[in-house]
């Protein structure tokens, strides 16, 4: 149905003819952004909801004193219900290591909270269908739960930054929201998210329309498809320092794949973009030593190079 | 009455510290707003997510930001 409209839109209304690149362009960004907002409004609002039974400090009390493998795991799928903004990561950490969450296990946390989330799991499924979406879900956690258990076998606790350690930690009351309230939070969580994220959205769309209308069909296959050893190293060294969440980057990820790009490496870009970042690395330096934050974004870049060829060579 | 407004200084931290002021000003109480961007008091009070409002040394709430008629419930 959203397609009809699209169609009627770009080609009845506007008088654009079919087959044409314009036409063609603009039918997709129409079709496109409609059928995303609308599953991103619904899904972001239920899951706000659930999110509301995971505050972060109930997240900690979960994972402390928790012992690796296990708590690597549960922190990396407590990650995607957990909220968690950017600019609250010096004080989510803190609070983690500093109530006996072990370092390899918060660290599990960190990376899957920005990577794996709604936003992900529904621009994947309305873009790419569901099996795509689940492979990004698992592959995602598994980079998150081997990553963390590699960061704290290293033991590397002597990199954090040493007032960390010091830090006293009070304890606070969580206070229990009755389901009108819940619903209310949810209404603002959306609310705030959609805000946030539809530039974003707009762009992404807006730039995987014009590749979709204007770039060769194939063009990238030569340079980006599975044959060439050296795409996935390039597209996660690219995607590492940019910033976007997941919203932005998946409609253009989707175009690439269109045009060739083979999809282990399409997945590991997406990862790289959404999981490290310039300016979380700026954030994660108040509380970690330059040494842990480089053996951070190492081994999570390589963890994500391994999934890349994986599903090149799987899928 | 003391409120503190709690968050590192991100844009949400600014918005309810306006709307802090607000809520004050329209309940006609008096109270003294502080806003608090040290990490360490910040984790004083255990909150891990900002921006929080802390009203006479109780967290009242974190990680979101409340609006004026919320906050006024809370006074």
């Amino acid at each position: 149905m959203l397609k009809q409209t699209a169609d009627y839109i770009t080609f009845d209304l506007l008088g654009l003819t079919p087959g044409t690149r314009l036409g063609e362009a603009l039918d997709f960004f129409i079709y496109d952004t409609t059928k995303i907002f609308l599953l991103l409004t619904t899904i972001i609002f239920v899951v706000a909801i659930i999110r509301t039974s995971f505050p972060p400090e109930k997240t900690k009390r979960l994972l402390s004193h928790k012992r690796e493998y296990v708590g690597n795991v549960l922190a990396a799928l407590l990650g995607i219900v957990t909220p968690f903004c950017s600019c609250s990561a010096v004080p989510l950490f803190i609070g983690f290591v500093e109530s006996g969450v072990p370092l390899g296990v918060t660290f599990s946390f960190l990376i899957s909270s920005p990577m794996v989330n709604e936003v992900a799991l529904i621009m994947l499924w309305g873009l790419f269908g569901w099996k795509i979406a689940l492979i990004y879900i698992g592959s995602g956690l598994l980079v998150a739960i081997i990553a963390g258990i590699i960061i704290g076998k290293l033991k590397m606790e002597k990199y954090v930054q040493d007032y960390v350690w010091k830090m006293q930690v009070g304890n606070t009351e969580i206070v229990k929201q009755t389901f009108r309230q819940k619903l209310e939070y949810a209404r603002e969580y959306t609310y705030e998210l959609l805000k946030k994220i539809w530039p974003y959205v707009i762009v992404g769309v807006g730039l995987g329309a014009f590749i979709h209308g204007f770039v060769p069909q194939d063009f990238l296959a030569r340079w980006a498809g599975r044959d060439n050893p050296f795409a996935v190293p390039i597209a996660v060294a690219l995607g590492v320092p940019l910033y976007s969440n997941a919203a932005g980057v998946i409609p253009i990820v989707h175009a690439l794949m269109e045009k060739g790009m083979a999809i282990g490496t399409v997945l590991a870009f997406m990862m790289a973009v959404t999981a490290l970042s310039l300016p979380e690395a700026i954030i994660l330096k108040n509380v970690l030593k330059n040494r842990l934050l480089a053996v951070f974004f190492g081994i999570v870049a390589i963890a994500i190079t391994l999934v890349g060829y994986l599903f090149n060579a799987i899928l | 009455m003391k409120i503190e407004v709690l968050g590192t200084g991100c844009a949400k931290c600014k918005t309810l510290y306006e709307n802090v002021k607000k809520a004050v000003e329209e309940s006609g109480k008096t109270a003294e707003i502080i806003k608090v961007e040290e990490i360490q008091k910040i984790m004083g009070y255990g909150v891990m997510s900002t921006p929080a409002l802390v009203v006479d040394g109780v967290v009242k709430f974190s990680g979101k930001c409340a609006s004026v008629a919320e906050i006024k419930e809370v006074l």
